[in-house]
């Protein structure tokens, strides 16, 4: 079967065996000139500051929140120097209360969204990705015009309106559920496999349902993984629709709840009386409301960054 | 995308030979019988869906019915995507057309039902958009913005792609590159906040400098400085994702252009403005391209979270105009004349951004 795909049999190895370590530098062509000291240390101090200037700003976040008020105090604010750890704000937040509901809240309608967000688009991308089907040029032609024009905020606000979804979750989901641009990149994908193995699956009998489960989505989990991603920091990340859609604050996702305490300084309801009893600082729970919205995110994108790089490099395709 | 497939129109014979094998255990119960190769030709409905979604030219011949019935499948799953597309998308076009009347969402139990109800006034709202100084003052601030996020924020993707794609140790390249892309998946609430951290009254900066007997500041309230501030806020979430079509680009390019400029004696500066940064051309009048189509658009979530801390005069954008106009103050037909302006005045951007960068021999967005 590598062979009908076009897989050169012997790339694997040979890539391996000339890169023992992955921290040493491969060796160099024979015509290209040797490294100069300076031009490296100057590469490695702007890389060095470019990655330093995201990640110092993510530290103190991080540290201050693990610090008890006294260390915050004496450090007359934010802590770049951590003394000791302690989980009393994480602790605060999440027994009860309004952050503990709106990281569910924000939970549910992420898992909730990407999972009906993906369903739409594999299916789509793969109705449209067998070239010569009935009608596909239609149906592209539709959907690509909207990245032309968008319709505005105001007639959208008012359609959502006028669909009773106003104080609902599905008004967080429906009105972004698709994403033209995804559907794009996963049909490119789909398009890519190679014809034969959809023919062969089609002569043994196997109708499309049974082709995108078996056969396509299991040649495209990079892509799937990435576009999943895409779709899931999108609900995770979002407040605007919250803010105009919902007027409950018992409904409000995590995002809008960091923009009332951290940004405005409110103080957070439905917290027990530690921050009067002087343990625990209010700038550490702050931080670690900060913390709850960008660990998940943190943690899970360069996983599929690795993924991201695949996908991008070679294809979906493989035997 | 130009990657490794076999051509659609030499599938028939390959599959041919290829299906016995092909059909352990992908075939099922239904699978097993009379569609061995030979009995192809004989079934009027198979061998139309073979030849049809082998050449696209070829299914023309056929009837509309025996296409629709080879392809209902695939036409029934684009239905979810095109229904949600039609309604959130496509429908709301029409309900521009509050931007000519006197709306009044009172007048119905449904707000679209209201519509029908609403007086027509023609242009008046345009007229009062034209004559309100707060609207120019949105529109200047946008091209404000969009002019600094060009000139300051547009280059430095480039110039990291460059420096990360000349780093040859594949970890420490993985590495810079998983930091560099975070903050793209962080939300604008937390951008935003984070900057709060450094740059804010409470900030780290403005902390240690009273610490130290000097008088702190706020920059995150400070007007003057508020549009550096942005563009600094975009290039820290985006200048590293921005990274990727460049990478894409630059591994594209052989090797072999690299060796031979070096036999003929061009140092590493030049083997970079001969090879390297032409190879990039294309990338970069395409980006360019969509970023000038989408002027209009500077940081609207952005904006609207930094609003209230440094005061309209400085942040009100076209977009957060609107907002505050429509969703604020409910004047829906005001709002939606102004954001029906942007819409296609944003629409003629992309169009001329398009055709400009055809005359320049570039692809832009779509083809010719």
């Amino acid at each position: 079967m590598t062979a009908v795909l076009g897989t050169p049999a012997g790339e694997q190895p040979t890539k391996k065996a000339k890169r023992p370590s992955p921290w040493a530098a491969p060796p160099r062509p024979v015509w290209e000139e040797k490294p100069s000291g300076a031009g490296q240390a100057g590469k490695g101090l702007a890389l060095g500051l470019a990655c330093l200037a995201i990640l110092f700003p993510l530290w103190i976040v991080v540290v201050t929140s693990l610090q008890t008020k006294k260390t915050i105090d004496e450090a007359g604010g934010l802590v770049v120097i951590p003394k000791g750890v302690t989980f009393i704000a994480y602790q605060e937040l999440l027994t009860g209360g309004q952050v503990q509901r709106a990281t569910l809240v924000s939970i549910g309608v992420t898992v909730v969204g990407t999972l009906f967000s993906m369903a739409v688009s594999v299916l789509c991308a793969y109705g449209l990705s067998r070239s010569g089907s009935l009608g596909h040029r239609w149906i592209l032609m539709t959907l690509l015009a909207t990245m032309f024009f968008g319709a505005g905020l105001i007639p959208t606000y008012l359609l959502v309106q006028a669909l009773g979804l106003t104080d609902t979750y599905l008004a967080l989901i429906l009105p972004s559920a698709v994403s033209v641009f995804n559907i794009l990149v996963l049909r490119s994908f789909f398009m890519n496999i190679s014809q034969e193995l959809i023919d062969s699956a089609r002569i043994d009998g196997a109708g499309d349902w049974r082709i995108l489960f078996r056969i396509v989505l299991p040649l495209s989990r990079a892509v799937v993984a990435v576009i999943a991603l895409f779709y899931a920091v999108g609900y995770w990340s979002a407040w605007f629709n919250a803010s105009i859609y919902l007027t409950d604050q018992d409904m409000m996702p995590l995002q809008n709840v960091m923009i009332q305490l951290v940004q405005k300084q409110e103080r957070p309801v439905g917290l027990s009386a530690q921050i009067n009893t002087g343990q625990l600082s209010p700038l550490a729970i702050q931080m670690a409301v900060m913390v709850l919205a960008l660990l998940p995110v943190a943690v899970l994108s360069p996983f599929v960054q690795k993924h991201f790089k695949k996908g991008m490099l070679t294809g979906a395709v493989k035997g | 995308m130009s990657h490794s497939t076999v051509p659609r129109n030499t599938t028939g014979a390959q599959t041919a030979e290829q299906s016995p094998e092909g059909s352990g255990d992908a075939a099922g119960p239904r699978g097993r019988g009379g569609k061995k190769p030979g009995g192809r030709p004989g079934r009027p409905r198979r061998s139309g869906k073979r030849s049809g979604r082998a050449s696209g030219e070829a299914s023309g011949k056929l009837g509309l019915k025996l296409r629709f019935r080879r392809d209902r499948t695939l036409v029934l799953m684009t239905v979810p995507a095109l229904l949600l597309v039609l309604v959130f998308n496509y429908v709301p076009i029409l309900g521009n057309v509050v931007a000519f009347q006197d709306y009044d969402p009172y007048l119905s139990e449904n707000g679209f039902v209201a519509i029908f109800e609403s007086p027509w006034i023609g242009f008046e709202q345009f007229e009062r958009i034209f004559a309100d100084s707060a609207f120019w003052h949105a529109v200047q601030n946008t091209f404000v913005l969009f002019f600094l996020q060009l000139v300051l924020y547009f280059p430095i993707p480039i110039l990291l792609a460059l420096l990360i794609n000349s780093v040859v140790r594949p970890r420490v390249r993985a590495v810079a590159q998983a930091i560099m892309y975070l903050p793209h998946f962080f939300s604008w609430v937390l951008v935003v906040t984070v900057f709060m951290q450094i740059f804010g009254g409470a900030g780290i900066i403005a902390q240690t400098l009273r610490r130290h007997g000097y008088e702190g500041f706020d920059l995150m309230t400070d007007p003057e400085v508020f549009k550096y501030l942005v563009t600094a806020e975009t290039v820290w979430k985006d200048a590293g994702w921005g990274i990727i079509v460049f990478l894409a680009a630059l591994s594209s390019v052989s090797n072999d252009l690299y060796e031979a400029a070096a036999m003929d004696g061009a140092g590493r500066w030049r083997r970079m403005w001969h090879i390297t940064l032409p190879a990039l051309r294309p990338v970069i009048a395409l980006l360019l391209v969509l970023r000038v189509g989408d002027a209009l658009t500077v940081g609207f979530e952005q904006l609207l979270l930094q609003r209230q801390a440094v005061g309209v005069a400085a942040s009100e954008v076209l977009d957060t105009y609107v907002w505050w106009n429509g969703i604020r103050n409910q004047d829906f037909s005001y709002a939606a004349a102004a954001g029906l302006i942007k819409g296609v005045v944003g629409l003629a951007l992309v169009l001329t951004a398009n055709k400009v960068a055809h005359l320049m021999g570039e692809q832009g967005v779509y083809k010719k």
